[in-house]
């Protein structure tokens, strides 16, 4: 993908998605990469314990997919300066989690270029777990 | 004097409104920069390899977003993350907790901020921004709001983290 340019971008627009689907391997990575070892993400029997029907995938790795989204959205040239979302769903593994963002408003500020958009990632049904906002600047083209 | 009588916010809660708690010590390593990358499916060789981080102009492999270094375990510590659901409690009359959410904001410019990459050591420090009670689909709920700032080794502010905690 090449990179985007600030003069590209539209209001309304939306960004590349980015589709997930977290096998319980990837969630144990995640415990690890993290420091989020809390076992309703990987004991079955714990989660269920808690009353969950089985494991969850940690919120706090839905917002880096968001994070992941934005970085490979912005390029080389583009940078993250905000992003983050409520933990508002759950969601389990081995089911698809669909990353996707829409330019809220784009401007120019002492010589950057900033785009504000809504991030989320929803459910195969629809439903958005993780809304969220972020803000990014991407390069111009002069 | 002029709390509801049903509210959980109790005059110490709101004393501690803006207080900075201890810093804590957290490091930015490679090991650590690639696990987290991969952890989440990162693609960008910036997040694994020296060389080309250092072809971009970073100062090292950098630190894939949401990743603000590893905090130092110690035996015997709580090992909790700043801000997130670490920090100080208060004896409130809810058993059950959320985690609400996390946004970063980033401060990657020179010379104010910089980017966050393997090498850099970075101090956290948390406070409480605000307490807020509502009722919610989960029945009454605390949701406490926090910030964490993020300073490397150069002093200068890199990230910044907001968290919402919900007590139900």
């Amino acid at each position: 993908m090449g990179q985007v340019y600030f003069e590209d971008v539209n209001e309304g627009d939306e960004i590349p998605q980015l589709k997930k689907n977290c096998s319980t391997q990837q969630l144990v990575l995640w415990a690890a990469g993290s420091g989020d070892f809390y076992q309703i993400h990987y004991d079955k029997d714990f989660a269920q314990s808690t009353g969950l029907k089985g494991l969850i995938v940690h919120g706090a790795l839905k917002n880096a997919f968001l994070g992941q989204l934005l970085h490979d959205w912005v390029g080389e040239q583009g940078q993250i300066r905000r992003f983050g979302c409520s933990y508002r769903g759950m969601d389990e593994p081995k089911q698809d989690i669909l990353c996707r963002g829409v330019v809220k408003k784009k401007y120019s500020d002492g010589g950057k270029h900033y785009v504000e958009l809504d991030v989320w990632t929803e459910k195969p049904d629809g439903k958005k777990t993780s809304p969220g906002t972020a803000i990014v600047t991407l390069p111009g083209k002069n | 004097m002029t709390q509801a009588p049903d509210s959980v916010i109790t005059d110490e809660m709101r004393a501690a409104i803006g207080v900075e708690g201890p810093p804590a010590v957290m490091e930015v390593e490679k090991t650590n920069c690639r696990m987290y990358a991969r952890s989440v499916g990162h693609t960008d060789p910036i997040f694994y390899d020296e060389a080309a981080a250092k072809a971009r102009g970073y100062r090292g492999i950098v630190a894939p977003p949401g990743f603000l270094g590893t905090p130092i375990f110690r035996p015997g510590g709580s090992g909790a993350v700043p801000g997130e659901l670490g920090g100080r409690t208060f004896s409130v009359p809810y058993k059950r907790i959320l985690n609400g959410g996390t946004d970063y904001e980033y401060f990657p410019d020179p010379p104010d901020g910089d980017a966050i990459c393997a090498g850099d050591t970075i101090t956290a420090r948390s406070k409480i921004s605000g307490f807020e009670e509502a009722t919610g689909s989960l029945g009454p709920m605390l949701i406490t709001t926090r910030e964490t700032t993020y300073t490397n080794q150069h002093g200068k502010v890199v990230a910044k983290m907001y968290g919402t905690l919900i007590q139900y």
